[in-house]
């Protein structure tokens, strides 16, 4: 789907990536401020010149030093969003959605405009003026605007940053309706866990102008550079799995990983919907033998695969439940009292409600 | 020397139009501003001589407003003090340097008249000229500032949804920039309409040809008896000066609300 190698040098900046993505979706850049993920982007869109850079997009190469091509940016037909959503202030919310639209004629119109108003839930907005638009409301215009310009893969800069927490869960669902809905391919740069969490595909994680670490969140979420983006409490495995069965009585959902079950209360999901789940290392519980007679609808059996400093009071333990890995936080005093070493059996116990806020459902994984 | 305005020439009245300007609508018959036929011309001349010279300045003020805010031409800062000479320099000097230049033998004077058959020295277009190159600084500073203030960003956005440079520079650019280039249009037009010494070196003093409000007024104070005259000719002067101003903050403040600013 996209190749991307790009090296360049500024001031005492340097970046060095390369990503190579098979499958349509959304790609996160993951990381923190700082580490070159907007550089990254500006160099893909052409904003910014690397000095060493091959970029190639369903088969179409836009720049390649190797043999000096080089494609401006108004002819690469890569729509951006910026984190300022950079509408047209001397233009209503028609004039800008048509802008790109109607400099795109040439081509095969993969989007048509009232597909994108629809989407975007723009109808009431299209008279207006961008100073008069909410952030959240911006941000949609500048999605739209971005998509008119029939565009073969679509930038998005942390478009929620600007956004307080009720915007950014406004402006959230609509990036999963163009994930699920839009085949177009996306690189979505964030910082927040939450959003890469529900829309990413697939990640790339990145620190100080490099790449750290790609796959799926799955792979990537245990890593230990991951710390410092999320933070200690944010620490937890990633899990992918299928629902299996829904009790609308209970509002409980059991989700199959692997070979494991997990109840969660989960609510609005249909058996046989894709789910991830975040499993937070401070919300899990270890016992050395199955415990009974607890309100925990989760007890899953595994082996302690690896021991790591936390802080001073605490380790996390990675557990394999044949196939997929958890971490769990727990206490030098109880790791000690429970006598736990690379190989010991464990019993993780996950509490159903934990994972409210932290569980969404997301599409079918690409063949790749 | 041509002698000050006939004194009893048939009175006039000011044109409908100039007069709801000047007071609302409604007739205009006020003996105060009725206007001798002297009067109207050096009105109409100053009218002329400052929309000429805003016209002709205009697209080089955008131009070099451009150089000098987003250009990484290399010469800039002489580029800018150059433009804003004009604003110290005495303006006799100013109206000397054109008269050598374009002087009917001046070096470009010489080639405009014996290839266009164009002359400027005592002619209208050339007063035109002369308070262009005076308001010149007005005009770059005003757009300069406007350019200043567009968010590269917006370019950067235009570029990503196909917009080549042109196109980027009429749609994005230059309508961001428009209450720059509509205030310094007002400004220079009301400054043109008061320009004095580069015009009389350059253009002379010609009734109903380069003699403008203020090179009118001069010539009332050198005229025995012609200070009522040249009271009245001040008055104008004001009016039209306060007019400028004000429009040019109307326009700027409509221009503001109109981006949401």
């Amino acid at each position: 789907m996209f190749k991307i190698r790009v090296a360049m040098q500024r001031d005492a900046f340097a970046l060095d990536v390369s990503i190579d993505v098979s499958s349509p979706g959304v790609v996160a850049l993951f990381g923190r401020s700082g580490c070159g993920k907007t550089t990254l982007i500006d160099v893909i869109a052409g904003l910014l010149k690397a000095h060493d850079s091959h970029i190639e997009i369903d088969g179409v190469v836009l720049e390649d030093t190797a043999s000096n091509h080089y494609v401006e940016s108004e002819r690469r037909r890569i729509g951006y969003v910026f984190q300022d959503a950079r509408l047209f202030p001397h233009m209503s919310v028609l004039a800008n959605l048509h802008y790109g639209l109607r400099r795109a004629r040439g081509v095969a119109q993969r989007t048509s405009f009232d597909t994108v108003v629809q989407l975007l839930g723009l109808e009431a907005l299209l008279e207006r003026r961008p100073h008069q638009l909410s952030g959240g409301e911006r941000q949609r215009v500048a999605l739209g605007r971005a998509l008119l310009s029939q565009p073969r893969l679509l930038l998005l800069d942390e478009p929620l940053a600007g956004l307080d927490a009720a915007r950014r869960d406004e402006v959230l669902p609509y990036l999963e309706r163009l994930r699920d809905e839009l085949a177009i391919p996306m690189i979505y740069v964030s910082h927040q866990f939450e959003e890469v969490l529900r829309l990413a595909t697939h990640v790339v994680l990145m620190s100080e102008g490099r790449s750290v670490a790609q796959g799926t969140l799955d792979s990537v979420s245990l890593h230990p550079e991951l710390r410092a983006i999320v933070g200690p409490e944010g620490i937890g495995a990633v899990l992918s799995g299928r629902v299996e069965v829904v009790d609308e009585s209970s509002g409980l959902a059991s989700v199959r990983v692997g070979g494991n079950v997990l109840n969660l209360s989960l609510r609005g999901v249909r058996p046989g919907a894709q789910v991830r789940i975040h499993l937070l290392a401070r919300d899990l519980i270890l016992a050395t033998v199955r415990p009974e007679g607890l309100s925990v609808r989760t007890v899953l059996q595994g082996t302690v695969a690896r021991i790591a400093d936390d802080d001073p009071d605490t380790e996390l333990v990675y557990v394999d439940l044949g196939g997929p890995f958890v971490v769990a936080r727990v206490t030098r005093a109880a790791s000690v009292a429970l006598a736990l070493r690379i190989g010991s059996p464990v019993w993780v116990l996950v509490k159903s409600v934990s994972i409210r806020g932290h569980a969404f459902a997301i599409p079918e994984p690409a063949r790749a | 020397m041509a002698t000050p305005a006939a004194p009893v020439t048939t009175p006039y009245t000011m044109p409908s139009a100039v007069c709801s300007l000047l007071r609302g609508a409604g007739t205009c018959k006020i003996a105060a501003l009725s206007m001798t036929a002297a009067e109207i011309d050096a009105l109409r001349l100053s009218l002329s001589v400052a929309l000429r010279s805003v016209a002709v300045s205009l697209p080089f003020a955008i131009a070099v407003a451009w150089l000098l805010a987003r250009s990484r031409l290399r010469g800039r800062m002489v580029l800018d003090a150059i433009v804003h000479l004009p604003l110290v320099l005495p303006p006799v000097v100013v109206g000397y340097l054109l008269l050598v230049l374009f002087g009917i033998r001046g070096p470009i004077g010489r080639w405009l008249y014996e290839s266009l058959g164009v002359q400027l020295t005592f002619t209208t277009a050339g007063a035109a000229l002369a308070t262009a190159v005076m308001s010149f600084p007005l005009v770059v500073r005003a757009i300069r500032l406007s350019l200043e203030s567009v968010d590269h960003g917006l370019e950067d956005a235009a570029r990503t949804l196909g917009a080549g440079r042109w196109d980027r520079f009429f749609t994005i650019t230059l309508p961001l920039m428009l209450p720059g280039i509509l205030a310094g249009s007002v400004i220079a037009f009301a400054a043109g309409l008061g320009e004095f010494g580069a015009v009389i070196t350059f253009a002379s003093n010609i009734p109903g040809e380069t003699r403008t409000l203020p090179l009118a007024l001069y010539t009332a104070l050198q005229t025995p008896g012609g200070d009522a005259l040249a009271a009245r000719l001040a008055t104008i002067s004001i009016a039209l000066g306060l007019m400028g101003l004000l429009t040019a903050e109307l326009l700027a403040r409509r221009m503001r609300r109109l981006l949401g600013r």
